[in-house]
């Protein structure tokens, strides 16, 4: 296939100059891909999309019936990270993660910086994802934030900005991993030469965090990871990660607690359990503590947590730092907490709380990319310039009558990456989400989820709204196998 | 570190077992019936109700459909979304079930299930159940196997595999023993074809849909039903005679609880070492003096029993501080 009248456009292209030479890292693989017969590139895609359902892995869609399950489409074109961008990306997520920590253990103990005024109380006092039941808490190690998933975006002149932290349950990072998987089982050619680093110990990585949070005492740590069940969209992540580690998958309805501690029903009775990666939100971890109709939880679990039985990772109240508001104040946390300049810059983000921004964002609703302090997954947003006239007549509403919940950031043209089209490559927005664990250490592992826009000038990647994704090469610095 | 198994995760193992041996004894008879109505000098063209029988369902196949005919019969026990017990309901509980416990089984294990379960999606889809039946279910058959196999040799036989191993060899006796009942039932009335050609093909199809002809014939050598019913009933070395079967399944019981074969702490091991015993120590002619029906019948209903107190022992959740499956 070639990549003839491949147009980069007015967008940073992640493979190709604006002149239409490839990178310099993305050379070897522009002459493989270049040096297939035509119409190979398509088979591959399509033995691919086969092989993904085969090994069923698929998401549930939510909203239409229970159990429909779809797979995450594929794209067979990758996208490489060079290796300086990301040694600057590495030292910046481990500086962001750092300075988050602190932040909400601040804000659930001392309330330094909101003392000093470095964020104002209002802001954080508002905030919907703030636990109160967390006041005082003290998770083991003093971690809170064990994996993180951060959203990264590259605008037109190559700037690489933080678009969210994610800090609660991130999704994704299994497929990383199969999309990996696929692509050597695919096209096992397309590695030849190319120095990509390593992407599959993540699963030992996060074993070893996991285990670092055992309370004291308990031997060999018995860790289990706490899936809602198969009907949630990130169930075949969470079978994944299991299977991966080699830890018991449960439910809810599995664990109880006694005496504050935490036990498993098994064949043989009840085991202890020392550490819970829980993948099911704050809302619904334990209908004692917080909402009380959840039956997916567990009841006590966050009194065995609070008497240190047990771990929690993530650990409950991270919400608290990924509102969008507060977000924001990441650069200003760094300073206080790290004395340090940020190293990757959040999106210049207008707070509509503010007179003067809200004034701005009202103003110029059809430049502006506008969402809701709390919302994820694409929803409860507006993209600006692709919006209606009622569309943002009904923001600009819901905006003056909540100000607070709403901000703006301009409409950033994402990077592209060229994605199969039919019978030739076409450019689409992508963004790019690592995952960063702390444990004993803070690891960032060498990739991470590169989400593509597939519809032809979407700049929305949710796989709920049409996204799919492609394999992520970060490449070794040189002196590797080149 | 121990392996330690969820009792939700026991109890998924168990019906993802059982499923996959009851899809695969569905496909069997079903291809054998469609063998045997190509002769309709036998006149067996007519016998599709007794098929359903086997099942168990009728009264829901009757409901459905009315009339058995063969493709009637056929659409209830392979493809019929709304029978729970057809092929294609089963292969769904399999892959329903294996989802559950993905992390517990190997990789191969999930991804033949799940093949599985689309391969018949498309093949009804794609007319093959009408147009090439025989491979349609040779076909099923094989990946019915294949799965056992994969399950055997890439999963560590640890206490999820003798649940798996013990859920197999249950539901295969009981599936031996339906297949004996409705068969017996629908040839022995013909007393006038006793002893003759068609009497043999009968029974040798009674043993060809558990792919026990030619066993049969090495330890056996002439047709009898008595010998058949002996076979399939006390052959000790036959993995579908019904003895067989309960020694398996005993032995993955006595691993899952460590409780010594011929001892018992639990109502599992119990009911199913009494009717171990049972067979152990009767003989066909006893079988047949207390009457093979009457004999099935209360077989169908022990087997019952053991699969309810495997689940009180293991796997119904009891409150904390009530004494477990062993202490």
């Amino acid at each position: 296939m070639h990549f003839h009248g491949y147009d980069t456009g007015d967008f940073h292209d992640e493979m190709f100059l604006p002149d239409g030479t490839p990178r310099p890292e993305a050379k070897l693989l522009v002459d493989t891909i270049t040096s297939l017969s035509g119409g190979e590139l398509q088979l591959r895609q399509k033995s691919a999309e086969r092989t993904l359902l085969e090994l069923g892995i698929t998401f549930n869609v939510y909203g239409h019936g229970d159990g429909t399950e779809k797979i995450f489409p594929f794209d067979l074109i990758p996208r490489i990270v060079p290796a300086d961008d990301w040694a600057r990306l590495e030292r910046g997520l481990k500086q962001r993660i750092t300075a988050l920590n602190l932040f909400i253990d601040d804000v659930y103990h001392d309330q330094k910086i909101l003392k000093q005024g470095v964020i104002p109380r209002e802001v954080i006092e508002s905030a919907k994802c703030l636990r109160p039941q967390c006041v005082g808490m003290n998770p083991p190690k003093g971690i809170w934030c064990h994996i993180t998933g951060t959203d990264l975006v590259r605008d037109r002149d190559g700037q690489i900005y933080v678009l969210e932290d994610n800090l609660r349950v991130p999704s994704g990072v299994s497929y990383v991993l199969e999309n990996r998987h696929l692509m050597k089982r695919t096209f096992p050619q397309i590695f030849e030469g190319v120095p990509i680093r390593p992407v599959d110990d993540y699963p030992s990585r996060l074993l070893e965090t996991l285990e670092y949070l055992a309370p004291a005492g308990a031997g060999s740590a018995r860790v289990v990871l706490l899936t809602p069940g198969i009907y949630n969209s990130a169930y075949f992540e969470h079978s994944f990660l299991a299977q991966q580690m080699g830890i018991p998958l449960v439910e809810g309805r599995d664990l109880v607690v006694n005496n504050k501690r935490v036990y498993m029903r098994t064949t043989k009775g009840f085991e202890r359990v020392d550490v819970i990666y829980r993948r099911l939100d704050d809302d619904f971890l334990d209908p004692e503590a917080f909402r009380p109709d959840s039956l997916l939880g567990v009841a006590g679990l966050v009194e065995a947590y609070r008497a240190g039985h047990v771990a929690l990772a993530n650990a409950p109240g991270n919400g608290v730092a990924d509102d969008k508001v507060i977000y924001a104040y990441v650069p200003e946390m760094i300073q206080y907490f790290l004395g340090e300049e940020v190293i990757i810059p959040n999106v210049p983000t207008y707070l509509c709380w503010r007179d003067a921004d809200r004034q701005h964002v009202l103003a110029n609703l059809d430049k502006l990319v506008v969402k809701a302090a709390n919302e994820a997954g694409g929803y409860g947003m507006l993209v600006g310039p692709h919006a209606t006239v009622a569309q943002r007549e009904e923001f600009a509403g819901r905006i003056s009558g909540n100000p607070r919940n709403y901000i703006a950031q301009p409409t950033l043209g994402l990077s592209r990456v060229p994605t199969l089209v039919d019978d030739h490559a076409e450019g689409r927005h992508v963004d790019l989400r690592p995952y960063i664990l702390y444990g004993k250490e803070i690891f960032v592992m060498p990739g991470g989820l590169t989400r593509v826009a597939l519809k032809k000038g979407s700049l929305v990647v949710n796989s709920s709204q049409g996204g799919g994704s492609k394999d992520t090469w970060v490449m070794a610095a040189t002196g590797g196998a080149q | 570190m121990s392996t330690i198994l969820l009792s939700r995760v026991a109890d998924s193992v168990y019906w993802m077992s059982r499923y996959i041996e009851r899809a695969e004894n569905v496909a069997r008879f079903v291809d054998v019936n469609l063998n045997l109505s190509l002769d309709s000098s036998l006149g067996m063209s007519q016998q599709w109700a007794p098929l359903v029988a086997t099942s168990g369902d009728f009264a829901l196949f009757q409901e459905r459909y009315g009339e058995a005919t063969r493709e009637n019969v056929i659409e209830f026990l392979t493809f019929d979304a709304k029978n729970p017990n057809s092929i294609l309901s089963c292969l769904r509980a399999v892959r329903e079930n294996a989802r559950t416990v993905r992390e517990t089984i190997s990789s191969e294990m999930w991804e033949q299930a799940n093949k599985l379960y689309l391969m018949i999606n498309e093949d009804v889809q794609s007319g093959r159940v009408w147009n090439s039946p025989h491979e349609f279910y040779a076909d099923l058959k094989l990946g019915c196997h294949l799965f056992q196999g994969i399950t055997d040799s890439t999963m560590s036989h640890n206490e999820a595999w003798q649940f798996i191993r013990l859920a197999r060899k249950l539901e295969r006796a009981d599936k031996t023993t339906r297949i004996l009942d409705v068969k017996y039932f629908l040839l022995l009335p013909h007393v006038q074809d006793v002893g003759t050609p068609i009497d043999d093909i009968h029974w040798a199809a009674v043993l060809r849909s558990v792919s026990g002809f030619e066993m049969y014939r090495k330890r056996f050598g002439r047709i009898s039903p008595l010998r058949v019913v002996d076979f399939l009933i006390l052959d000790g070395e036959f993995p579908r005679s019904v003895r067989y079967c309960l020694q398996r399944a005993a032995e993955s019981l006595h691993k899952i609880s460590g409780t010594p074969m011929g001892t018992f702490r639990n109502a599992a091991e119990q009911r199913i070492g009494h009717l171990r015993a049972e067979l152990d120590y009767t003989s066909v002619d006893s079988i047949i003096g207390q009457g093979l029906h009457e004999f099935l019948d209360d077989f169908q209903t022990k087997l019952n029993t053991i699969d309810d107190s495997v689940f009180e022992t293991f796997i119904a959740m009891r409150p904390m501080g009530t004494s477990a499956a062993r202490s």
